[in-house]
């Protein structure tokens, strides 16, 4: 007994010094990583004056909104914002309704047509979508609508076109977490409701759809965030620029606040400011949106 | 007389229609039996709106760019046998186009960085705060932040950092008017420069990937292992991480993956030149451009096609075996 606790003080001590180095590395770490954020925080707060005058590695001699309030108002950034509202709600919303009904579809069919069309769809999500932006331009392009859906009679160019590739980049992605949730549940639920003779839609409305509710959660939060930061398709199939969602249009904004750093800083984390929002309320359902589609279950 | 093999294979005869998913002919239990015509027919349409819409913008336009590669199509008009250069646009990539070898070559170093370093890093960071050590949601939570953001947005926080008034030059105490490092604006450093922008913010990504990973790792492992009086670093080099199999072939996956899509950060920079070349910037600026080169620009995605591949059987056949079970 004596012995044991003799034995277990100088280990302990180890531990602490151990603990406190941790500690110390973790600390210095977080430093390093907030850093940079910080910094574009402090630069959009200082007027650029302020910093030609004093170089930018000085005490701020002014601090204020000003740099916000005009980035705001010079950009137009309240109008990207609804650029951006327009294409990521609609798109969410279908890709959520699409996958799930299709995860679900696959739970009846025979496995090995499942098996098939899931390596499908997973396949093509893992695509860079620089492999097939060439032909979806042209696609795009060539493929004619009623000018009642698009003004100019294409998908090119237009917020249909965008939500439209959204929805199916995305797609693959959700079906495979879905099919991998839907897994999961207890056999019996559905299979009451087959004896119930519930048609093949009511038991998806009435017991899977409401079962999945969290795996949804964490999918339309999660994908809330891919869509608001997608640069790459609005850049390349939205041609005017000012219907540009919010993200693709800082390349532009970029160009026009050249000359001013600080209040393109502040245009940029305006910018952040829905998926900080997201980071902060929604966070528990952003983390299991990432790790879903990495473990089973 | 109906065939026996036939008849002995057949579900029980059930009024409401056929069984879509009667599991075959192994006789295993049967999973869903009773559709009805109208239920299948929704099946049909639930399933192939979407595939359909999978094929003609997916899997379609892969196929498109293969052909597209072939020819010396400039985007408008038919693609006749004319058009037909075979394996010239290659060829020409190879060996005159002088922007391929640097942008392949950026890439592969954009890999390397982020086997190599990023994601260790980010494997490192999740195994020190899987222990119980206060605190660790909080630094956490430091870590994954940069993740929720946009690559344009961190692309111009960066900039910030790495402009020639910016802050590193500042704290290194170089100044505009006498020495200062041009970091994004010199082409043999800028390539390293936004490979610490996007490591930020992969780091985090795959410390949430790995978190979840070890969070369910059987705790009586490491049980075992301390009694065994192994230290820390052995029992997670030869008990964690081998058991961690699955999540390491989705790190290694996502890793590169991301690696080989990386084109916004590059971007907003500078559109891809001067030292930031990359095979997806070259893929867009050949082929959706003035100058509509859309054949190479095909044969380079063909490349990346090629190259991204591999990542992506490596997945499937752990969705194979996983499904398979």
């Amino acid at each position: 007994m004596t012995a044991s606790v003799i034995a277990a003080t100088p280990k302990k001590r180890r531990i602490r010094k151990g603990r406190v180095a941790l500690h110390a590395f973790l600390i210095t770490m977080s430093a390093i990583w907030l850093w940079p954020l910080i910094w574009a925080f402090i630069t959009a707060l200082r007027p650029l004056s302020d910093t030609i005058k004093n170089g930018s590695w000085s005490w701020p001699t002014s601090i204020s909104l000003n740099n916000f309030i005009n980035g705001f108002q010079q950009a137009n950034l309240g109008y990207y914002y609804l650029n951006t509202l327009i294409v990521v709600v609609p798109a969410v919303l279908i890709v959520l309704l699409i996958a799930s009904l299709v995860a679900f579809a696959l739970t009846r069919v025979r496995s090995r047509i499942n098996l098939f069309l899931l390596l499908m769809f997973t396949a093509g999500n893992l695509l860079p979508p620089q492999v097939i932006i060439v032909p979806v331009y042209y696609i795009f392009n060539a493929l004619p609508l009623p000018t009642s859906i698009a003004d100019n009679g294409r998908l090119y160019d237009q917020y249909i076109g965008i939500i439209l590739i959204h929805v199916v980049f995305q797609m693959g992605f959700c079906i495979f977490v879905l099919s991998n949730y839907m897994r999961t549940l207890p056999k019996e639920l559905k299979e009451a409701a087959l004896v119930d003779g519930a048609s093949l839609l009511r038991t998806f409305r009435s017991i899977i759809l409401p079962l999945c509710a969290p795996a949804l959660a964490a999918l339309g939060t999660l994908e809330f965030t891919f869509i608001y930061n997608d640069f790459f398709w609005a850049l390349l199939l939205m041609k005017t620029g000012s219907k540009r969602p919010i993200t693709s249009a800082l390349n532009n904004l970029q160009g026009q606040f050249f000359t001013d750093q600080n209040v393109l800083a502040a245009v940029a984390l305006m910018v952040a400011v829905p998926t900080i929002i997201v980071y902060i309320a929604l966070q528990r359902h952003f983390i299991r949106g990432l790790t879903l589609g990495s473990t089973k279950g | 007389m109906p065939d026996p093999q036939v008849l002995s294979l057949a579900p029980a005869p059930a009024p409401t229609g056929a069984g879509v998913v009667a599991s075959g002919p192994t006789g295993k239990r049967r999973r869903y039996s009773i559709l009805t015509g109208q239920d299948r027919l929704v099946l049909v349409v639930i399933v192939g709106i979407p595939v359909f819409l999978d094929v003609g913008l997916i899997w379609g336009p892969t196929l498109a760019s293969i052909l597209f590669s072939f020819t010396n199509w400039q985007g408008y008009g038919g693609i006749t046998a004319k058009n037909i250069v075979g394996l010239q646009n290659y060829t020409f990539l190879f060996t005159q186009y002088t922007l391929f070898w640097p942008a392949l070559i950026h890439n592969l170093m954009w890999l390397a960085f982020f086997v190599f370093i990023a994601s260790p890093i980010g494997i490192f960071f999740a195994v020190l705060l899987d222990r119980e050590i206060r605190g660790s949601r909080f630094y956490q939570n430091i870590f994954y932040f940069p993740v929720v953001l946009s690559l344009a947005v961190v692309g111009i926080i960066w900039e910030l950092q790495y402009a020639p008034d910016g802050f590193i030059d500042s704290a290194l105490g170089l100044t505009k008017q006498t020495n200062a490092i041009d970091w994004l604006g010199n082409p043999s450093l800028n390539i390293w420069a936004v490979l610490v922008a996007a490591s930020w913010r992969h780091v985090g990504y795959i410390m949430v990937l790995y978190l979840a990973g070890l969070k369910s790792v059987d705790p009586t492992l490491r049980e075992a292992a301390a009694i065994d009086g192994a230290s820390d670093v052995q029992t997670f080099f030869r008990v964690i991480f081998p058991v961690m199999a699955p999540i390491n072939v989705v790190i290694v996956v996502v890793t590169v993956i991301e690696s080989l899509r990386a084109f916004d950060l590059a971007y907003i920079i500078n559109q891809g030149t001067n030292g930031l070349e990359l095979l997806s910037i070259l893929i867009t600026n050949n082929s959706i451009s003035e100058a509509s080169l859309v054949g190479r620009g095909s044969a380079i995605a063909v490349i990346l096609l090629v190259i991204s591949l591999v990542p992506i059987t490596l997945y499937l056949t752990r969705v194979m075996r996983s499904t398979g079970e």
